[in-house]
């Protein structure tokens, strides 16, 4: 009993049923295309670059923070992949040192954050355009083009991978471990307690600049890795690319049960919120229906989303 | 009920804090012995909260000395004063309401090999700290349970739980643990108190409620005005002298009570029934004359003023304000001449962040100026002559709310009533969480208010305040509004009484 009752807590429950609904909408409304296997792969691969991000958004989002320059870090990523690439370093070595470039801009924004004592929505919002200039600058405002021979195949289904392209096992693992993170480990229970009530963390011992720096480090090191992923699709260095990302990213943390207040969110419910909006993407895509309509959808879920959420809310 | 063989366990001796030119302590002194209460008492702004802050290692004394056990205790931080013994309770139960009931209890120090939480271990310690705090034989809250979905009673049981699973706890700080309680908590909260001191440890008591202070404490402490004033035996000092110490003042002055003259009816309650609550409730309150409601909490006392203001919906039963029947709402109400002062004063009456001069003039800024503008001169004015009216305590108008003490800050919400005009006033536990010398100054505001021919309808918890300031009571019992009564007639005994029955 108790635990049909926890079930029906989890706050992710809704948007996954949502999920399935929409899934099954889409499937009757276009058999042909939508309900294609290779569909189900192609949505897959739409969802890792966001889904990683979103992973590490969770972490922010459950500390209380905010990261708005999630899109220019992608970005500034790429550039720096590309460059990598064309200075002749190995695939690797160039994806190895785009994930760091992500864990080292991540790190810089939890040092303003507790360095400097302003809200993380301000601090990302100045970084956003900061590192969105750096990549522009950096690429001289042109795509950088790059032998991504080795990265590519990252999002790509070939006989060696199993079942999916390795970016979207990249996606299953990194959820996996925000799960495990946020559950089961010590900082993990630290990041709730300080999103949950900071000062009660404080009196317990629990270091607030610390557990900030380890969280925006460790979601800048996710977002570098989406960085990766997004160059493997691009096949470019792009400083133009992923505006308006972070978007995204907050939208599918929101979605998945997360509160911008702090202490709730889980990297599964993220996943189920990534999953949701490009599922609503390809299915209006596939009905054939303008941009606008999907925009418009999209939106509507969230806010459905979190009416809902608040609704639970009350109940308890 | 004094020990006085016990050794002293904490010895303050000529404790200084100021900030800036602010003198909080000077020359503070206090002993407490392993295995007693002790009760601090003081008003708001004594500089009992200081000293708390000290011992519990948030703040830094500037001078004066502090031994614990004999060897000198100076905690720059939390934890180290929790290592040497010294835990804290705060007053609002300070939890992480997404974690566990287990995870608040080991927060500081939650067991973990390799970075990974320790499941079995952490239950049993929250067990074991959790037995300590809980009555024998009492069920174990759920450990997997979400702190946030616990009752006061349980969230302060947890905080309890916490400050003794720390370290090996010496003393006990707990400040005002019962505000938040209803009185069958607080029960359960004495019984814990009890078994703790029982094994030595040693219960510094922080309360308003002197009736508490007296069941529970062995010895008090009392400071003013950030001095030291006495120290005694609560065995053998009556209440009035406490009130005496604390307030620098007698207690007869505290109920000032000018000449009232009851003219017409302004409210007239006829069985009124809520969607729950109250159940019934019927009464006439005249202008000039304050009516008080007793009553435990839940009975449906706040219910009954929401029902008349119009937050909630009235279900069944006729009420007139001013001789007219109509629907209510708020803003009807308020056009009608009828404010309320709510009890939860933090969050439905006072603006915080804003200064004291938006906060009286926010219900009627289209006075401030025309067009919708706002005079900031005009502002100040009116706020500054509410200050001087009503004694309030503060730099000026432009300060903000959230630095004032409790009782100013009623201050400042009585004076929002006033500057609405409203003229039949609906009080919510007026002076809950306010110190004795402001309780003195409401009460002579609301002796005011009514004898000038406004009608107040008061609520309280606290019965030789209702005595003290109505001129009839009736008692509210489980939603039903007995009669009411002349309060001359009536005793605390009589009250508490018939609340109970």
């Amino acid at each position: 009993m108790t635990q049909i009752r926890r079930l029906f807590r989890t706050p992710w429950l809704g948007p996954l049923l949502a999920l399935f609904a929409l899934y099954a909408l889409f499937t009757v409304l276009a058999p042909d295309t939508f309900a294609r296997q290779s569909n189900l792969q192609t949505m897959l691969r739409q969802t890792a670059v966001v889904g990683i991000a979103a992973v590490g958004m969770t972490f922010t989002i459950v500390l209380g923070g905010i990261d708005l320059s999630v899109g220019s870090a992608v970005a500034l990523t790429t550039v720096v992949v590309a460059e990598c690439l064309r200075a002749g370093m190995g695939p690797i070595a160039a994806a190895a040192l785009g994930v760091l470039t992500g864990g080292m801009l991540g790190l810089c924004n939890g040092a303003l954050v507790t360095g400097l004592k302003i809200s993380p929505f301000i601090v990302t919002l100045g970084t956003m355009s900061m590192l969105r200039g750096l990549a522009k600058g950096i690429a001289d405002e042109q795509k950088i083009d790059a032998d991504p021979r080795g990265l590519d195949g990252l999002m790509q289904s070939h006989a060696s991978s199993f079942l999916f392209p390795p970016g979207v096992w990249l996606m299953l693992i990194a959820t996996l471990f925000g799960v495990g993170l946020l559950t089961y480990t010590k900082v993990g229970r630290q990041i709730v307690a300080v999103g949950s009530n900071a000062e009660t963390a404080r009196l317990c011992g629990i270091s607030i600049p610390k557990t900030t720096l380890f969280v925006y480090a460790l979601s800048g090191l996710l977002v570098g890795l989406a960085g990766v992923l997004e160059f493997s699709t691009l096949t470019v260095g792009d400083p133009t690319d992923s505006v308006g990302l972070e978007l995204e990213v907050i939208a599918a943390v929101v979605i998945g049960g997360g509160s911008l207040s702090g202490g709730q969110g889980s990297a599964s419910g993220t996943l189920v919120g990534a999953l949701l909006l490009t599922v609503i993407k390809a299915g209006c895509t596939h009905l054939g229906l303008p941009n606008w309509v999907q925009e418009i959808f999209t939106g509507f879920i969230i806010v459905i989303a979190m009416s809902i959420d608040r609704l639970r809310q009350r109940a308890r | 009920m004094t020990e006085s063989a016990a050794p002293a366990l904490l010895r303050v001796a000529g404790l200084n804090k100021s900030f800036g030119a602010t003198r909080a302590l000077s020359n503070v002194e206090l002993t407490l012995r392993a295995g007693e209460v002790h009760a601090l008492l003081g008003e708001n702004g004594a500089g009992k909260s200081t000293l708390l802050k000290i011992l519990a290692g948030t703040q830094s004394a500037d001078g004066g000395s502090i031994e614990l056990a004999g060897r000198p205790y100076a905690p720059r931080a939390p934890q180290q004063a929790q290592a040497l013994g010294v835990a804290f309770v705060s007053q609002e139960p300070a939890l992480c309401p997404d974690l566990s009931v287990a995870e608040n209890i080991l927060l500081g120090a939650l067991p973990a090999r390799f970075g990974w939480i320790d499941r079995a271990e952490q239950n049993r310690r929250a067990g074991a700290a959790l037995a300590r705090v809980l009555p024998k034989g009492a069920p174990l809250p759920e450990f997997a349970q979400r702190a946030g979905d616990l009752g006061h009673g349980d969230r302060q049981l947890v905080c309890l739980a916490r400050a003794l699973a720390q370290a090996e706890c010496r003393i006990l700080i707990l400040d005002e643990p019962t505000s938040t309680l209803n009185s069958n908590e607080a029960e359960r909260l004495f019984d814990v108190v009890r078994e703790l001191t029982k094994n030595g440890i040693a219960v510094l008591y922080v309360s308003h409620f002197l009736e508490e202070v007296e069941r529970i404490a062995h010895r008090y402490t009392v400071l003013r005005d950030g001095k030291f004033v006495h120290s005694g035996a609560i065995a053998g000092t009556a209440r009035s002298e406490l009130v005496k110490l604390m307030a620098g003042r007698d207690v007869q002055e505290l109920f000032p009570r000018s000449e009232r003259s009851p003219g017409e009816v302004v409210l007239d309650l006829q069985e009124l029934a809520g969607p729950r609550m109250p159940i019934t409730a019927s009464l006439s309150l005249r202008r000039g004359e304050v009516l008080g409601i007793a009553g435990l909490l839940g009975a449906g006392r706040t219910e009954l003023l929401r029902a008349i203001f119009g937050l909630d919906r009235v279900k069944s039963g006729t009420l007139r304000v001013k001789g007219i029947i109509g629907p209510g709402s708020p803003a009807r109400r308020l056009a009608q001449g009828v404010d309320l002062l709510s009890e939860d004063r933090k969050g439905q009456g006072l603006a915080e962040a804003l200064s004291l001069g938006d906060n009286i003039t926010l219900s009627t800024l289209e006075s401030l100026g025309p067009f919708g503008l706002v005079s900031p001169k005009k502002r100040a004015a009116i706020a500054q002559s509410y200050l001087e009216r009503l004694g309030v305590r503060a730099r000026g108008p432009e300060q903000q709310a959230r630095d004032l003490s409790g009782g100013n800050q009623q201050k400042i919400c009585f004076a929002r009533l006033l500057q609405h005009g409203a003229d039949v006033l609906l009080l919510d536990e007026p002076t809950r969480g306010v110190d004795v010398g402001s309780r003195a100054d409401l009460y002579r505001i609301i002796d005011e208010l009514a004898s000038r021919g406004n009608a107040v309808l008061m609520i309280s918890s606290y019965l030789p305040e209702l005595l003290g300031v109505c001129d009839r009571i009736a008692v509210m019992v489980r939603g039903k509004l007995g009669p009411a009564r002349s309060a001359s007639e009536l005793s605390e005994h009589a009250l508490l009484l018939e609340a109970t029955g």
